[in-house]
C-alpha cells in the first residue's frame, strides 16, 4: 500500500462534487491523468518514476477503492467516468493525456466516447469495457483477492515488481481495503460483468484521439481479442501487443513498456 | 411455545465425495437426477401433512439454490402446495431471499396466493440469501443489503396500500402497483425473520419488531445477540419477550443412543447453519460487497491470521463470548477448511466425523433417545427462551424409515414434554403475545429474555 508521501510523489485531496478525491501527484511538466485498476492503486512503480522525469503524473485514486468512501450516487462506470471530466475541468487541466489500467482503462475509453476533447492522447492498457469477440472477461468476482492478483501476472515470481506489490504475508488492512475495492468494482460493474454492452458504438467520435492500445498476447484477465475490437472501435487507434505477457505489460514487460508508452506519447 | 418442523429437504442421492471437493455451491448438476427429485420432492411434501398430523403447529421452509443441501429452489412452489394440502400449521417461509428473488412485486403477489390459499395461515420471513446465491441468481452483492430493505418496504407497501399507485425506488421500479391477490390476514401476515447472528440484521428485526428467529447459533453468542436486540428494542421503546424470539435446534431421536447417534453424523453433510457454513467455498460464501464493513474485518482478521486454525471445521464451537466475537463462529469455519486449494477428500471426511463429539457437546445437534434429549432440549429452552422452536432434522442421506421414525418419536415422546416446559417457563409466541407489544419496566432498563447463567447451571 502506497504510504503518504515520499521523494517522488505525494498526496494530495480535491473535492469534487462534494467528495473527496484523493490524488497522487508526482513529477513535474505538463500533467497526465493515470486512472487505476481494479484492485486500487498498486503503489509507485518503475513506470511512474520514468514518465515522471517529463511530466505531472497525476493518479486519482477512485472513490471507494479501499482508501476513500464510495460517493453513493455512482451507478456505473460512466458515472465515474462523468466524475473525472468533472475534476478535469474544475482543475483546468484539460486537454491532457490520458493512460489507464484494465477497469480504469474502460473509464477512459467512457471519458473518450463523451468527450474526446479532454483528452490529448490515450492510452489503455488492456481494458476491460468491451465484451470481447472471442473468449469471456475472467470473473475476477468468484475468486478471493490473492487468487485474482495472480491471474493478472504469466509468471508472478518473474515479474520483479510483483512480489514487491504484493509478496510476503498478507495483513488485515491490506485485505480489507482489495475487498473494499471489489465491492465496489460489483456495484459498478457486476453486470453485464465488465463492460458496456454500447460502448463501442459511441467511440468513433474518438476518431481524431491519438490512442494507443497495449495488450499482453497471453493476458489472462481479458482476452486480447477485446484489443482488437477497441482497435475497430476508435478509427485510428494502434493496437501492439508483448509477447509472452500477461494483464500488467507495465510491470511484466517494463522497459518495452515505457518505450512504447513514451515514443506514443512523444 | 409455537413448535415448528424442519428440515432442509436435501437431495440425498449426491455422491459424499462431491460434497466434500465442492462444498455447499458448485457441484455439477450431472450428480442430480430429476426422476430421484421428483421422488424426494413429494416425499418432503408428505412429510410436512404427517407433521400436521403429528401435532406440529408449524412447518418451515427455506430456499436456496443450486445445491444438495436443499432442494428448495422456489419454496413459494411448496408453500402453495402446502397451502392447499394442509389445513391447520403455520406455513412459515424462512426466508425468501430478497435480493436473489430480484422482483418484490411478484413476490408481493405469491405470498399474498398463498396466505389466501392457505386461509391466512402464512408466515412471511426474509433473508438477504447465502452469498453463493448472489452468484446463482447474477443478484448484485455489493447492493445486497439495499435491494433488501428496499424490497422489504415495497412488499409490505404493496400489501397495505391500496393501488394503483407508482413507485420510483433506487433499485426497484413498478409505473402501476395495484396486485389483484391481497394476504387475508391484516394489515399483513407476520413476518419473521431468520439469522446466523448478523448485528446488523438484528437492530433491524428490533425495529421492525419481527421476531428473529436464530439458527442452530450457539448458545452463548445467541444470548449476546438476544440482548442487541433487547436493547435496539428499548430505544424503540418496548420490552423484548419470549415472542421476539425463535431458535431451531437440531434434534435427532431414535429407540437407542447409539441409532440416533450414528444417523445425526451424517447431519454433518447435509444441514445447514455451522453445518454447510464449513462447506462454502470463501469465494463463493463472501461476494465482494455481500458483507457489511464490520464483518469484513473479521473475515480479513481470519484470512490473514497465519495463526488461525486451518481446517478445523467445527473452530467455532470454541469461541469465547466476548460480543466482538459474534458471528465470527460461522466465518472461522468456512474460512478455515477452505484455505488450500487441495481438498483431501477421506481426511475432510475423518475430520468431519471426528468433529461430531464437539458438535454435541456445544448442543448444535442434540440427540439419543427420548429421555436423553428431554433435558438437554430443557437447558435450551432455560438459556434461550424463545416463543418459536423448531425442531430441525432429517439432513444429509438419512433414510425415508429413519426419517419418519425421528418426526415419530419427537411428536409423540418428546414434543409433550417440551410443550409442558413451555408453559412452565412462559415461553409465549408471537401468536400469544404481539412482538413489541411490552411496555418497558418504570426504571427504563429493559430485561434480558435469555440466561447465560442458565447454562452454567
Amino acid at each position: 500500500m502506497a504510504e503518504n508521501s515520499n521523494s517522488q510523489w505525494r498526496e494530495e485531496t480535491v473535492k469534487v462534487d462534494g467528495t473527496d478525491l484523493l490524488v497522487v501527484k508526482g513529477g513535474a511538466g505538463k500533467p497526465i491523468l493515470v486512472l487505476h485498476e481494479e484492485l486500487g492503486h498498486p503503489g509507485w512503480l518503475k513506470w511512474h518514476s520514468a514518465l515522471a522525469k517529463t511530466r505531472t503524473v497525476l493518479i486519482p485514486l477512485h472513490p471507494g477503492f479501499g482508501r476513500t468512501e464510495r460517493a453513493e450516487w455512482m451507478l456505473t462506470i460512466r458515472d465515474l467516468a462523468g466524475f473525472y471530466a468533472r475534476y478535469l475541468k474544475e482543475q483546468g487541466l484539460a486537454p491532457l493525456d490520458v493512460i489507464g489500467f484494465s477497469l480504469g482503462g474502460w473509464i477512459a475509453a467512457e471519458m473518450a466516447a463523451s468527450n474526446p476533447h479532454q483528452f490529448r492522447k490515450m492510452v489503455l492498457v488492456a481494458p476491460v469495457g468491451i465484451r470481447p469477440p472471442r473468449g469471456d472477461i475472467l470473473d475476477v468476482f468468484q475468486m478471493m483477492a490473492p487468487q485474482q492478483l495472480l491471474a493478472t501476472v504469466l509468471d508472478p515470481a518473474n515479474t520483479p515488481e510483483f512480489p514487491e506489490l504484493y509478496g510476503g504475508a498478507a495483513n488485515p488492512e491490506q485485505f480489507e481495503a482489495f475487498e473494499e475495492a471489489r465491492a465496489q468494482n460489483a456495484r459498478l460493474a457486476w453486470t453485464p460483468y465488465m463492460h458496456n454492452q454500447t460502448l463501442a458504438h459511441h467511440l468513433s467520435v474518438a476518431s481524431a484521439l491519438p490512442t494507443l492500445l497495449l495488450w499482453g498476447n497471453q493476458d489472462a484477465v481479458v482476452p486480447p481479442s477485446a484489443g482488437e475490437a477497441y482497435r475497430d472501435a476508435i478509427p485510428g487507434a494502434r493496437l501492439v501487443t508483448f509477447e509472452k505477457c500477461g494483464h500488467r505489460p507495465e510491470i511484466e514487460k517494463s522497459a518495452d513498456f515505457i518505450r512504447e508508452v513514451e515514443a506514443f506519447l512523444g | 411455545m409455537h413448535v415448528m418442523y424442519f428440515t432442509e429437504r436435501p437431495y440425498r442421492y449426491c455422491p459424499n465425495d462431491e460434497i466434500i471437493k465442492h462444498g455447499f455451491f458448485g457441484i455439477p448438476n450431472k450428480h442430480f437426477d430429476p426422476v430421484k427429485g421428483s421422488q424426494l420432492l413429494n416425499e418432503y411434501l408428505d412429510e410436512k401433512i404427517m407433521a400436521e398430523e403429528l401435532g406440529f403447529d408449524g412447518v418451515m421452509l427455506n430456499e436456496h439454490h443450486d445445491t444438495a443441501f436443499c432442494m428448495g429452489s422456489v419454496m413459494d412452489v411448496e408453500a402453495a402446495i402446502l397451502a392447499r394440502i394442509t389445513k391447520k400449521v403455520k406455513i412459515v417461509l424462512l426466508g425468501n431471499p430478497l435480493p436473489v428473488v430480484g422482483n418484490p412485486l411478484r413476490l408481493a403477489e405469491e405470498l399474498a396466493m398463498i396466505d389466501m390459499i392457505s386461509h391466512g395461515r402464512l408466515v412471511a420471513g426474509w433473508v438477504r440469501g447465502a452469498g453463493s446465491e448472489q452468484f446463482a441468481t447474477n443478484a448484485n452483492p455489493g447492493y445486497n443489503r439495499e435491494y433488501f430493505e428496499e424490497a422489504h418496504d415495497f412488499v409490505v407497501r404493496a400489501w397495505t396500500q391500496p393501488g394503483p399507485w407508482r413507485y420510483e425506488g433506487k433499485h426497484f421500479n413498478y409505473r402501476f402497483v395495484d396486485p389483484w391477490v391481497l394476504p387475508i390476514q391484516k394489515p399483513h401476515p407476520p413476518i419473521w425473520i431468520p439469522g446466523l447472528l448478523s448485528p446488523e440484521t438484528v437492530v433491524w428485526c428490533a425495529k421492525h419488531r419481527y421476531p428473529y428467529v436464530a439458527l442452530a447459533t450457539f448458545l452463548e453468542p445467541t444470548v449476546e445477540l438476544w440482548n442487541i436486540y433487547r436493547d435496539a428494542a428499548a430505544k424503540e421503546g418496548y420490552q423484548v419477550g419470549p415472542e421476539n424470539f425463535g431458535y431451531l435446534q437440531k434434534v435427532y431421536v431414535a429407540e437407542t443412543d447409539e441409532k440416533a447417534r450414528e444417523i445425526a453424523k451424517y447431519d454433518m453433510f447435509g444441514g445447514a447453519g455451522i453445518g454447510y457454513s464449513l462447506f462454502g467455498q470463501p469465494q463463493w460464501m463472501f461476494p465482494p460487497g455481500y458483507n457489511s464493513r464490520e464483518a469484513t474485518r473479521r473475515v480479513a482478521r481470519q484470512f490473514s491470521d497465519p495463526n488461525a486454525a486451518k481446517g478445523t471445521p467445527f473452530a467455532g464451537a470454541q469461541q469465547s463470548s466476548a460480543e466482538e466475537r459474534l458471528a465470527q463462529a460461522q466465518i472461522e469455519t468456512r474460512a478455515g477448511a477452505w484455505k488450500e486449494n487441495q481438498v483431501d477428500i477421506a481426511a475432510t471426511r475423518k475430520q468431519i466425523f471426528d468433529a461430531f463429539p464437539q458438535v454435541e457437546r456445544a448442543m448444535q445437534v442434540i440427540c439419543g433417545t427420548p429421555k436423553t434429549v428431554i433435558p438437554k432440549i430443557r437447558k435450551v429452552l432455560e438459556v434461550l427462551r424463545p416463543g418459536i422452536f423448531a425442531f430441525w432434522q432429517n439432513d444429509g442421506p438419512i433414510s425415508t424409515e429413519d426419517r419418519v421414525n425421528n418426526i415419530k418419536l419427537i411428536s409423540t415422546e418428546v414434543m409433550p414434554a417440551v410443550r409442558e416446559m413451555g408453559k412452565e417457563l412462559e415461553l409465549v409466541s408471537p401468536f400469544e403475545v404481539k412482538p413489541g407489544s411490552r411496555p418497558l419496566p418504570a426504571s427504563g432498563v429493559p430485561e434480558s429474555v435469555g440466561s447465560i447463567a442458565a447454562l452454567a447451571s
